[in-house]
């Protein structure tokens, strides 16, 4: 098992070897982060704010004088998570969703691609804003959120993919097989699109981390003294003037985790496992 | 005299995925006197596309011109720099493609297109280069050539655009010009003008050319001298002359013999008192709505009636557009017709998908044109093989995979394909597993729908004899849809010529070698080019047809008689024709009797 992973990881063109190697970081600090933080997520320890770095604080201080290594290792759970799984739940209602329509014909089709627009047409800020007023935030409220947001965009491109390979001829011959549809689609059409799925899962993943941290900047996301990955760059945006590490350390982890995500995706496309 | 055109020693090289570097051709040597026209012969992957385009300087992607030289006129091609490759290209050396429907921007008018290149050299004014082109057009026999320029791609036909394309090439008067397959993608009845056009144009203004193809017999009408391709090496160089009726090697042989199919003996079926396999009565069928009339709105077939006995095989012939593949999708269930029915073994099947048992499924089996599509890529062979097996037979596991085997034996493939990809096969190759993917259901009836159209003649002639074999052992009814009436001369019982989605012609094969044919079949017979030079010239077919008054409304009028040179005023311009019997056994679709075509017929022959 470990030997043919490492075998699989080495197959890799480099680009994509150096996206796993992020990922897995990532997801290892998503895991064990918390536990390795030097000081508690919400205790002021420094009289300076936005101190540099050194050596009693790795990444130096916040706005309110905060261990910046701490909060970035508590955060990335909510950021990795909390982004991964709406969008996993995104896509796969999506992709599920799109490949009913293709394979259901204009019966199934138009209603579904049509409910979908309308749910395009409703702006994600206002529908986040609305639910959280209603039902109060809470993590799985936002991962209900984030996924709803963009399980239309991931059906448009599901949909559009799914509905030229129901055309291939070798969909046609397993139709005049006397194939049944849950066949047709997840044995016929569904391999056949993975890959620019991932694609667009890895572009899912950024959006979701970008309106989480909207959604904290406007207080209704991750709430304080909890911060992820996004809330922490807007906490800290007034640094932004002195280079500070508190806005530019949270900035980067975003940077290399969005990158390193497409990254280990575009190496998968040209691959056949 | 010095020659015009001179390749030694050209090699070309390509890297695999693996990094490794390989020869595609090499130690090409041929020469050319100015005003001859040489053709590059071979299969696909014999490296003659990859050879015509280093004459421009350019080597695809992956590939690198490794050593040789080569020269037209006085410039040396190879140590050019990019600036003076391009200073070539398009000006004193011309390319024609293969696909001139995706080598015009659809957003561009033809004009435009066509006096680009001298434009782009500067060769001379706009007004001057637009008065060239209508004279080109005029040489090439396009129709309306002085205001044909302003229209845009998509509202001229394949042959016209190919044609349209020869008028881009010579534009500017290019010292040499490069045809790639230019007639491939099209029909014989159209193949047979655009040649008539290249040639006309090729010997008046005193070209030189290379004529890349695969079709030796287009190769006899066009070409002095004829180089045979196999595996990137030169197997014969000659004249025309000798290759065509002195070849002296092994491998222009097996080419010359491919290209005339043999006739395949078809084991006669036992004449059983039962219904036959599958009968189709009265029944039309196309796109959109349907009238009052019972007809669809785009109607793609009419009044189709046939009958496939137990284990016999019909053709069916037609052009592209004929609506050959639509009977295919009809018998299959694909599309619901609008009228009418198919009976299998005397039972009618119900129209469209919805209804019909797994049984039925299993008996009518469609293999599709194009193995690349046809085929699932993200299967192994393995998968599938073993899904019909699985879906009909409820076989799984072991006995499934000994089952797969033997179909891979039963199709000559080794049994180590079973794990791999069908992206890692050839073009034969994937058609086998496509055929066999039909066969694992154990089908009755076989639906091929243009199954060698793809393949080269060599590899298209195996799949033919594997499929005669296969009826033989297994007692399979085909239906073997072509366009190409040679092949379905060569192995089908009965043959079926459509035009237009109606019927014009159906009989035993027998009836299609010799006059009278129905109009329509007669074209498409005299458009077949036959290995000898000098036939293009001679052939009669594609004489302009008479003028003709106004058009009744009946809408069941000949559909042919737009092109029919045998259509008489008065009569079929104004009422439908009848269906008559011939003497050699066929039913047409015509108003001719037997004598007034035989006549007509035997006076173009």
């Amino acid at each position: 098992m470990m030997a043919s992973s490492l075998r699989w990881a080495r197959s890799l063109p480099l680009s994509a070897r150096i996206g796993l190697a992020f990922v897995i970081f990532w997801l290892a600090v998503a895991l064990v982060g918390p536990m390795l933080a030097p000081y508690p997520v919400g205790a002021f320890v420094d009289y300076d704010v936005f101190d540099g770095m050194s050596s009693q604080y790795w990444l130096g201080s916040d706005y309110l004088g905060r261990d910046v290594l701490s909060r970035l290792l508590s955060g990335a759970r909510y950021t990795v998570g909390l982004a991964a799984a709406a969008a996993l739940l995104a896509s796969a209602t999506g992709t599920a969703l799109a490949l009913t329509a293709a394979v259901g014909g204009a019966k199934v089709d138009e209603p579904l691609s049509r409910f979908m627009d309308t749910l395009i047409s409703i702006p994600s800020k206002i529908l986040s804003l609305v639910l959280v007023a209603a039902f109060g935030s809470s993590l799985s409220l936002l991962l209900l959120i984030a996924a709803i947001t963009y399980v239309p965009g991931n059906y448009r491109i599901a949909r559009a993919l799914a509905v030229n390979l129901a055309q291939m001829d070798y969909v046609q011959v397993a139709r005049a097989r006397g194939e049944g549809r849950i066949h047709l689609a997840l044995t016929e059409i569904l391999p056949n699109m993975i890959h620019p799925l991932l694609a667009d899962f890895g572009l899912r993943f950024v959006f979701i981390v970008l309106l989480l941290s909207g959604l904290s900047f406007l207080g209704l996301g991750v709430q304080p003294p909890d911060a992820d990955l996004g809330s922490l760059v807007r906490e800290n945006i007034s640094g932004l003037g002195e280079g500070a590490p508190a806005i530019l350390m949270p900035a980067i982890a975003i940077a290399s985790l969005t990158v390193s995500v497409n990254l280990l995706i575009d190496g998968l496309k040209g691959k056949r496992p | 005299m010095t020659s015009h055109v001179e390749v030694k020693g050209l090699c070309v090289t390509a890297r695999s995925a693996a990094g490794e570097t390989f020869p595609i051709v090499s130690d090409i040597d041929f020469t050319l006197q100015r005003g001859e026209v040489l053709a590059l012969i071979g299969e696909s992957g014999s490296g003659k596309t990859t050879i015509a385009l280093t004459l421009l300087g350019h080597a695809r992607p992956g590939a690198k011109i490794a050593g040789g030289s080569i020269r037209v006129g006085d410039a040396d091609i190879l140590s050019l720099d990019t600036k003076g490759v391009a200073q070539l290209r398009g000006n004193r050396i011309a390319y024609i493609a293969q696909s001139a429907a995706s080598a015009f921007n659809p957003s561009r008018t033809i004009m435009d297109q066509v006096i680009e290149p001298a434009l782009i050299h500067d060769l001379m004014p706009r007004a001057q280069a637009q008065e060239k082109a209508i004279e080109l057009f005029r040489a090439l026999a396009l129709p309306f050539p002085d205001t044909i320029g302003s229209r845009y791609p998509h509202q001229l036909s394949g042959g016209q655009l190919q044609r349209l394309m020869a008028a881009m090439a010579l534009i500017t008067d290019p010292e040499l010009v490069i045809l790639d397959e230019p007639t491939t993608a099209l029909d014989v009845t159209t193949q047979i003008e655009v040649l008539r056009a290249f040639k006309a144009v090729v010997l008046e203004r005193g070209a030189t050319a290379i004529y890349v193809s695969h079709d030796l017999a287009v190769v006899a009408q066009m070409a002095d001298q004829i180089v045979v391709l196999n595996q990137g090496r030169i197997r014969e160089r000659g004249s025309a002359d000798q290759i065509l009726h002195r070849p002296a090697d092994e491998y222009t042989r097996t080419l010359m013999a491919a290209a005339r199919p043999a006739i395949r003996p078809t084991p006669r079926c036992a004449e059983l008192p039962t219904a036959p396999l599958l009968e189709i009565r009265n029944m039309t069928a196309g796109y959109g709505k349907i009238g009052n009339d019972g007809r669809p709105r785009i109607p793609v077939l009419r009044n189709i009636d046939l009958v496939i006995e137990r284990g016999a095989t019909l053709g069916v012939i037609g052009e592209s557009g004929s609506g050959k593949s639509t009977i295919a999708r009809v018998i299959a269930g694909l599309l619901p017709p609008a009228q009418g029915e198919v009976l299998l073994k005397g039972e009618p099947l119900p129209p469209g998908l919805k209804g019909r048992t797994r049984d039925q499924f299993r008996r009518i089996q469609l293999v599709f044109q194009n193995a690349d599509t046809a085929l699932n890529p993200a299967h192994s062979v393995g998968q599938i093989l073993s899904r019909p097996l699985a879906f009909y037979h409820g076989l799984k596991g072991k006995p499934a995979r000994l089952r797969v085997l033997e179909l891979l034996d039963l199709i000559r493939l080794p049994a180590t394909v079973i794990d791999r990809r069908c992206s890692d096969l050839s073009g034969g190759q994937k058609q086998r597993i496509n055929l066999a993917r039909a066969l694992a259901a154990d089908p009755e009836l076989i639906l091929c729908d243009e199954v060698t159209s793809a393949l080269d003649t060599v590899v298209g002639a195996a799949i033919l004899d594997l499929m005669a074999e296969l009826r033989k052992e297994l007692g399979l009814a085909y239906m073997f849809i072509s366009h190409d009436i040679s092949t379905v001369r060569a192995i089908c019982d009965n043959i079926l010529v459509l035009y237009s989605g109606t019927m014009v012609d159906i009989g035993p094969r027998e009836a299609f070698t010799q006059a009278p044919f129905h109009p329509y079949t007669n074209l498409l017979v005299g458009s077949v080019p036959e290995m000898r030079a000098g036939w293009l010239e001679e052939s009669g077919v594609g004489a302009p047809p008479t003028p003709i008054g106004a058009l009744s409304a009946d809408p069941d009028l000949c559909r042919f008689l737009a092109r029919c040179p045998a259509r008489v005023d008065g009569l079929c311009n104004i009422t439908p024709p009848p269906r008559s019997g011939l003497s050699k056994g066929n039913d047409i679709l015509c108003h001719h009797s037997e004598e007034a075509l035989t006549k007509e017929q035997g006076a173009a022959a």
